[in-house]
């Protein structure tokens, strides 16, 4: 198996905030990964340094070997949590951005999954719902043939149905060998597709642990280990 | 529609469990051919190495087993799914046994309960 991500003593603050000390991480190909942690946790800011927005203040981070750069972009599909799409495109239009965008671009892919959620690609943006647009980004996103998808909140503002067929969609969606992670707080309804979980509070990572060793030595489902780690 | 798997157990064990019903229930018949990993898990809407994992516990068992290139199928030993068959009724018996007990019956009241109720189901 090789080595999709590595954080090596990876750390960012703000002004003098820590939001992540010292992490050390290391991910493989072929795992869907939960990124868990609440509120303030630095979950985010670990996304942003994986996809280049931010800047580490301490350590590093390696994608596929490469350094963080056009190198790891080519291999990461990132799942921002808000919006960022021009609301004046149609959903065709942005196909088309992505196309030409990243060459690992599937366009039969999206049009499918499209036709799939009953999506219009002559639709304008802004004629949407919230949720609608979220699937929209989703199908984007899991339309590259990536090697790591980074998927942050991606079930948020969706239907509890539309949530079973969204990750339906993740799940037939990546190769084997393509690693998923997700960050989420609906740690119920993703839990069955994890196999492994990233537990983060305070900037720090307090756990990583395959999910079925998890419900095996302790009995509980991960949401109620989460409940039970990160109470209040 | 996902299996009906719950959250604080294993997966992998859950889904042997299923696919142990589904080949003594008939589903699968001897020799018939297992669905891809893939199929299955999206079947399942567990993570592919799951269903990986419970299929080669499954191997490792002997209910199931692979041909290099073809795939997975069921075993052809019938016996072997009989014994199977009864060490599952054994267990569904001795959790309404244990279930009945905490009732407060007793064994013997248990099995006139039992009978009284078959005659009933009959009239």
């Amino acid at each position: 198996m090789s080595t999709i991500l590595e954080c090596k003593n990876l750390s960012k603050s703000y002004d003098k905030k820590m939001a992540l000390n010292k992490i050390n991480l290391s991910l493989e190909g072929g795992h869907i990964i939960g990124l868990l942690g609440p509120n303030g946790s630095g979950k985010t800011t670990l996304i942003k340094l994986i996809n280049g927005l931010l800047q580490p203040t301490e350590g590093e981070l390696y994608i596929n070997e490469n350094p963080v750069g056009v190198e790891s972009k080519k291999v990461v599909s990132y799942l921002p949590d808000q919006t960022y799409l021009e609301a004046n495109l149609k959903v065709r239009e942005v196909i088309d951005y992505f196309k030409d965008f990243y060459e690992d671009f599937d366009e039969t892919r999206a049009y499918d999954m499209l036709a799939k959620l009953h999506i219009n690609p002559s639709d304008k943006l802004k004629t949407m719902s919230k949720g609608t647009k979220e699937k929209v980004q989703l199908i984007l996103v899991m339309s590259r043939r990536a090697k790591l998808y980074i998927l942050d909140e991606p079930i948020a503002g969706v239907d509890p149905a539309a949530r079973d067929y969204i990750l339906e969609v993740i799940l037939s969606n990546y190769d084997e060998d393509a690693t998923i992670l997700i960050s989420t707080h609906l740690i119920a309804d993703v839990e069955n597709i994890l196999d492994e979980v990233i537990f983060l509070k305070n900037g720090e990572i307090v756990m990583t642990s395959s999910v079925d060793d998890i419900r095996e030595k302790q009995g509980t489902s991960i949401d109620s280990l989460f409940r039970e780690v990160f109470k209040c | 529609m996902p299996w009906n798997l719950n959250s604080d157990r294993p997966i992998f064990i859950q889904i042997i469990e299923v696919i142990q019903l589904d080949i003594v229930s008939g589903k699968y018949a001897p020799g018939d051919k297992l669905p891809s990993v893939r199929d299955l898990a999206q079947e399942a809407a567990v993570n592919p190495n799951t269903m990986q994992k419970a299929l080669a516990e499954l191997e490792r068992s002997g209910l199931v087993f692979s041909q290099r290139t073809s795939g997975r199928f069921i075993t052809e030993d019938t016996k072997m799914i009989e014994d199977l068959k009864s060490s599952l009724a054994k267990e569904k018996i001795e959790e309404f046994l244990e279930n009945m007990q905490k009732l407060g019956f007793k064994k013997e009241e248990t099995i006139t309960l039992m009978t009284e109720t078959l005659k009933g189901e009959k009239s």
